[in-house]
């Protein structure tokens, strides 16, 4: 062990996570093998809305290697409670009962509605085919504003609607804005439906406890903590008996940050058994029982002066709740509503959000969860002012922004960002891009009429992230707990073992918080080992989501470190028999100030702390210090992108061909790391805006039920992304940090939209919606002929056939 | 069932094995092998990817039974004595990979391209690479990563 | 993921092979690379209870010159063709497509003759093969036989091999300096194609002699742009423009998520004229 401490925060420290990710040595919950261990599967209703008549299992129960085949009359009386949804938006919210089976109805084509236990996988899913299910179709409704009407079928008759809620929310005087602003722009978007596809699907491993007779339940999950207190309450298991274990987890997204039926199920079937049990799920079984994201109408108006200036800003959504509620499917598009009003000073803003029922997957968090959409309809209106107003995009946008700001600041939308420079980011993005040269090939391309337009498009935004006040978790009706746990003790040798409550998954926090602990204590990061995702050995934590990693639990770090400091310091001044005034500590040694020769190594305060014979009166042994930290705010962070289309006006076909992006979340820990963030986030976001969506057709069946079909793009349709930073420090937290593992994918969609819509403003186009396949970008160009390009006009009869609007005669949709 | 000897990673096995049994569930769930992935089930991901006879193979849709007398190397025999094979060693410098999980496949897979294409272009790279999806890391580093092998040796 | 149990049987020559299919008859499949088969039987929605293996029958995996023309053997994979100097030399546009099937992994493994047995007029060398006037050699209980592309493909997966029968080689003229293209048009790289248009142009005398232009995707067999080919023949390289206009001249192809019928129309249309543009200029 060194004694000779450096700085490694802000440095690009390789990750320790590596070794066994590249020899594939990494514990998936797939590789988990335990004696005895039996398979689960699940029968899934092939139809989207049926009632259930009757179950035959005795053909699949006679099939050899069969052991079990429950239904929901077995299981849902083994259960304390059903499946939660711990987001109640308003009083009067409609939570549907879901219980891990379904018992007398199915409400989405997947929706579970029989268990098979088998001695293994082939077995198990052999074994499904024979378990016989009548069902009686029932009406299914998959449009919301088709839900809404009041002939619809309802997807939970005894609701008697299909509106699980209304929520609002309105500062200023928007009617008064509205009433005399000389300009009005007002426009309709879709944000489709997601499949959030990590690429790891998800599993589930189940294991009684012979000694507590509780269980050990390992899981690709993103929340260990929440999931072990959930788990313990819905299947009646004592909390203190319930261990949840997150081991390497392939990706999450917010897919995996959820309570699913596969877990209780997991729990139930090994109380049931006896044994360890095993679930797997198949890709295209995950693109049904894993939750989906986004699926929104947005309703946007924008007011502004002839010089767009915004005077205020309506929002109206409708947002898709799918058959049932997950965890925190209603709140997602609520908490983006706090962010339509972007990186925009002005006053007036109202919202209201309806969630709605349909009979399809439910949604939940997908990276950004809510965010993105707020972001998307904010940026891609600002484009449609600047041209109502003929104002370069770029120009619209610092007419707007804030003064730079370094304090808590109120927003139109009634909550504080935290810290502001968007005139930076926006300066250094223009001439990273070579903005000018742009602009110049944009124009030689066409006065040349050339068949392939080049687009230039901006994205100015913020994100509200790193949650969360527990006392902003109560108002919302989420309740509390939002703070993140984190202990840094010191061994007898003098490393160091820190317990942290987030959960990795590819964010590479055991580096990150290495390098945090570090630089506090004096030590290397080697010297550090950062242990997580398990409930036995890090019992208290609130996980991963929300880009809340690094300003709670990071944080949380710092803070327990600095308080083994203090104790250290106590323990060092007892040893040198100085003041504690007097001591220094620099480099991991402690020495009196003016007398260096009189110094002692952290490591030997280690030493002496645990064989405890040689510490001040009252003091206990050990070097263990706990922080629980709870954030003052959100964090802010916030960025300019341009993102450069090329896009072929005769096939459609559209490349992105350059992607630049300023992000600024503050101090950054590790560069290599938060760069990664934000490439992984600007592919998700070119993702969703040029090749995602996931079309269900009018019956409720998924039609883009593969990675056939639902398009992920590979390397070569992602561009090399040119990135820099501006370092405008947060007031939330001690480090001065933000998140950033969700911002990319909240600034790239609307970056790359605007980009196409750029490309083809000489066609008359002005809008697509997402994601602008080569079919909806030629119907665009095509509709747009003949009308006058470049005014207003040119695209209202033209507006190509939205996902919730059109199915041809074979039932897709969204050609 | 149907007896099959297969080389996996220097190590040759011999089992009884159902026909239909994919090579995917041969290496994870008979042999243990842990480093081979599945991510989908319609062949586009290549989480799954190994060399087989050193070109590289969607292990998801190869029986097992095909790789009779074949020789198998997935991501948990690329090491010498310890020592990393430069393709593991240049993701790692690089930071081509966050969540871990596409990376075997990826590994493989820029093994078995540096093999055809010793010096790509990054649009070659791209290409040669689409094949296999990555969710966490945009491909960025995945690319430079590449970059940095084709420099190097390769066995 | 996980297909229903079949049998296994290992043919160990095209013969026994064909023994086999007999003995089983439509019961059985043929398993070459498998990355047709395997993939729908994997989703269960094929579920044949016998696959014959000629995965071993390496004497049906060569590229060989046959006088003015190259004979390739069904086991040849398509990397095999993609990398062959004999093909790149000779049959340019052959190599090129091959290199566009799938991605490489589908490459290593996938075969010529199992991807034309298996009839999909949405795969990539049906309509190349087509457009190059391909012969297919096929042997089976009633002997050996010869057939032309033009009759080879019956139906969508349907082909005019018998049941007992399989496809041993393929046999495709040099194309002695004709320029040649393959325009894909597809979502990503590893994708499908939503349409293909591969070109032959022939000139002499600085004007077309003839062209041959076969579609991917455009019908449920792969089809010639018959239109076009004749606006072309004797023509003069600037009626290029004009007579691609006409590429989608009698097909209705299918609407789907990535198209409807009219945008693969028109798309049939611009990719016919930039793949003569490009075999021009060869």
């Amino acid at each position: 062990m060194t004694e000779q401490a450096q700085k490694y925060v802000g440095g690009g420290v390789p990750r320790k996570e590596d070794p066994a990710l590249v020899t594939g040595k990494a514990t998936w919950t797939d590789n988990i093998k335990l004696p005895g261990m039996l398979h689960f599967a699940l029968l899934r209703s092939p139809m989207a809305h049926a009632k259930i008549t009757n179950i035959d299992a005795s053909e699949a129960l006679a099939m050899p290697g069969v052991q079990a085949v429950y239904t929901a009359e077995d299981i849902n009386n083994d259960m304390a409670a059903g499946l939660p949804c711990a987001w109640l938006v308003t009083e009067d919210m409609k939570s549907p009962v879901h219980q891990p089976l379904a018992k007398d109805e199915v409400k989405h084509l997947g929706d579970a509605v029989a268990v098979v236990v088998a001695d293994d996988r082939y077995v198990a899913k052999d074994a499904l085919e024979y378990i016989d299910v009548d069902y009686e179709e029932l009406p299914v409704v998959t449009k919301m504003e088709d839900a809404l009407k009041s002939d619809s079928p309802l997807v939970h008759e005894e609701f008697g609607t299909n509106e699980c809620y209304t929520w609002p929310l309105a500062t200023g005087d928007v009617d008064e804005a509205f009433k005399n602003a000389p300009v009005i722009v007002k426009e309709r978007y879709i944000q489709q439906r997601l499949l959030p596809t990590a690429i790891e699907c998800r599993a589930v491993v189940a294991n009684p406890d012979p000694v507590n007779g509780g269980f050990t339940v390992y899981t690709a999950t993103q929340i260990p903590h929440i999931l072990k207190s959930v788990l313990a309450g819905i299947c009646g298991v004592p909390e203190q008996k319930m261990r949840v274990v997150a081991p390497d987890v392939g990706g999450g997204f917010g897919s995996k940050l959820n309570i699913y039926a596969e877990e209780a199920l997991a729990v139930v079937l090994a109380r049931k058994l006896g044994v360890p049990v095993k679930w797997v799920e198949e890709r295209s079984e995950n693109y049904l029982a894993t939750i989906h994201g986004r699926d929104q109408i947005q309703d946007l108006e924008i007011a502004a002066t002839s010089e767009g200036k915004i005077l205020g800003l309506k929002v109206k959504l409708l947002a898709d709740m799918g058959a049932y509620l997950q965890i925190f499917t209603p709140g997602i598009p609520t908490f983006g509503g706090f962010m339509f009003p972007g990186v925009y000073d002005f006053e007036n803003y109202s919202f209201e959000c309806k969630g709605v029922f349909t009979n399809k997957t439910p949604t939940d968090a997908y990276r950004g969860a809510g965010r993105p959409e707020a972001a998307y309809g904010i940026e891609r209106i600002m484009d449609s002012l600047a041209r109502e107003v003929g104002v370069a995009p770029e120009e619209i946008r610092r007419r707007n922004f804030y003064e730079p700001f370094d304090e808590p600041t109120e927003t139109p939308a009634g909550i504080q960002y935290d810290s502001f420079n968007l005139q930076g980011a926006l300066d250094k993005v223009l001439e990273l891009a070579d903005y000018e040269g742009l602009r110049a090939e944009q124009k030689r391309r066409r006065d040349d009429n050339d068949p392939v337009q080049l687009g230039i498009g901006f994205s100015t935004y913020t994100e509200i992230c790193g949650l969360a006040p527990s006392q902003v978790l109560a108002a919302v009706g989420l309740g509390g707990a939002g703070w993140e746990a984190a202990t840094v003790r010191m061994l007898a040798s003098g490393t160091v073992e820190v317990v942290t409550g987030t959960t990795p998954h590819g964010q590479g926090h055991v580096t990150s918080w290495s390098q945090i602990a570090a630089d506090v204590l004096g030590v290397t990061p080697d010297d550090v080992e950062v242990l997580h995702g398990d409930t036995a050995i890090s019992p208290l934590g609130r996980d991963t989501y929300g880009s809340r990693s690094l300003t709670v639990g990071g944080v949380a770090v710092h803070l327990a470190a600095g308080k083994v400091v203090e104790k250290a310091k106590k323990i060092a001044a007892h040893m040198l028999e100085a003041a504690e005034d007097d001591i220094e500590f620099e480099n991991g040694t402690f020495s009196v100030a003016g007398s260096p020769d009189q110094n002692v190594s952290m490591a030997t305060v280690a030493g002496e702390a645990f064989l405890g014979i040689n510490l001040p009166e009252g003091m206990e042994p050990n070097l263990t210090e706990d922080s629980s930290f709870d954030p003052p705010n959100f964090t802010y962070p916030f960025g300019a992108h341009i993102c450069v289309t090329e896009v072929d006006t005769e096939t459609g076909f559209v490349k992105v061909r350059d992607y630049f992006a300023v992000d600024d979340c503050g101090p950054i820990i590790n560069p290599i790391i938060a760069d990664g963030q934000i490439h992984g986030g600007i592919a998700q976001g070119l993702a969703q805006a040029i090749y995602e969506e996931a079309i269900y057709d009018e019956d409720g069946n998924l039609v883009t039920g593969s990675m056939l079909d639902y398009l992920i793009p590979g390397a070569p349709e992602i561009p090399h992304f040119t990135l820099d930073r501006t370092i405008t420090p947060s007031p939330s937290n001690p480090l001065g940090v933000k998140g950033i593992g969700e911002a990319g994918t909240i600034g790239s969609p609307p970056a790359a939209v605007n980009s196409v819509i750029d490309a083809l403003s000489t066609h008359g186009v002005t809008h697509i919606d997402m994601p602008t396949s080569p079919m909806k970008v030629w119907t665009a160009i095509q509709n747009a002929k003949g009308e006058r390009a470049g005014t207003r006009d040119a695209d209202r009869s033209g507006r190509p056939a939205q996902a919730t609007d059109n199915v041809d005669e074979k039932g897709s949709e969204s050609l | 069932m149907r007896r099959i000897k297969v080389t996996v990673d220097g190590k040759t096995h011999e089992h009884e094995v159902e026909p239909r049994l994919l090579l995917i569930h041969y290496l994870r769930e008979v042999l243990g092998i842990g480093g081979a992935h599945s991510g989908c089930d319609t062949s586009n991901c290549g989480a799954c990817t190994i060399l087989m006879n050193g070109e590289s193979v969607k292990s998801c849709t190869v029986l097992a039974v095909q790789a009779d007398g074949e020789d198998i190397m997935t991501v948990q025999g690329l090491a010498k004595n310890g020592e990393w094979h430069p393709v593991q060693t240049a993701f790692h410098e690089a930071h081509g990979l966050q969540c871990g999980y596409c990376t075997p496949g990826m590994i493989m897979a820029t093994i078995s391209l540096l093999k055809e294409k010793p010096n790509p272009s990054e649009e070659e790279i791209r290409e040669g690479l689409e094949g296999n999806l990555c969710r966490c890391t945009g491909y960025e580093n995945i690319v430079k990563a590449v970059k940095q092998a084709a420099g190097s040796p390769v066995s | 993921m996980i297909p229903l149990k079949f049998d296994y049987e290992v043919a160990e020559s095209a013969q026994h092979a064909v023994e086999l299919l007999g003995q089983h008859g439509d019961e059985a499949k043929l398993l070459a690379g498998g990355h047709s088969l395997l993939p729908i039987m994997k989703l269960r929605l094929a579920a044949p209870t016998v696959l014959i293996d000629i995965g071993r029958l390496n004497d049906l995996n060569y590229v060989r010159e046959d006088g003015d023309k190259l004979a390739i053997g069904a086991m040849t994979r398509h990397t095999d063709v993609e990398h062959s100097d004999l093909v790149k030399s000779e049959c340019g546009i052959l190599a090129y497509t091959a290199g566009l099937v799938g991605d490489p992994q589908v490459r290593h493994r996938g075969t010529i003759g199992g991807s034309l047995a298996h009839g999909d007029a949405a795969s990539d060398l049906p309509g190349v093969f087509l457009a190059l006037d391909a012969e297919f050699k096929i042997t089976g209980s009633g002997g050996d036989r010869t057939i032309a592309a033009a009759d080879f493909f019956e139906d969508y997966l349907m082909t005019a091999l018998a049941p007992d029968e399989i496809l041993t080689e393929v046999r495709v003229p040099k194309l002695n300096g004709a320029g040649w293209s393959y325009r894909k048009f597809n979502r990503r790289a590893q994708d499908w194609a939503v349409v293909g248009v591969g070109a032959i142009l022939e000139r002499s005398n600085g004007s077309i002699s003839s062209a041959r232009i076969g579609f991917t995707n455009m019908a449920s067999v792969p089809v010639r742009a018959s239109a076009t080919e004749q606006a072309l023949s004797g023509a003069s390289v600037d009626s290029i423009a004009e007579a691609a206009e006409s590429a989608a001249d009698g097909t209705s192809p299918s609407s789907d998520i990535a198209a409807s019928s009219e945008f693969r129309q028109h798309l049939a249309r611009v990719l016919t004229k930039r793949a003569l543009d490009e075999a021009l200029s060869r």
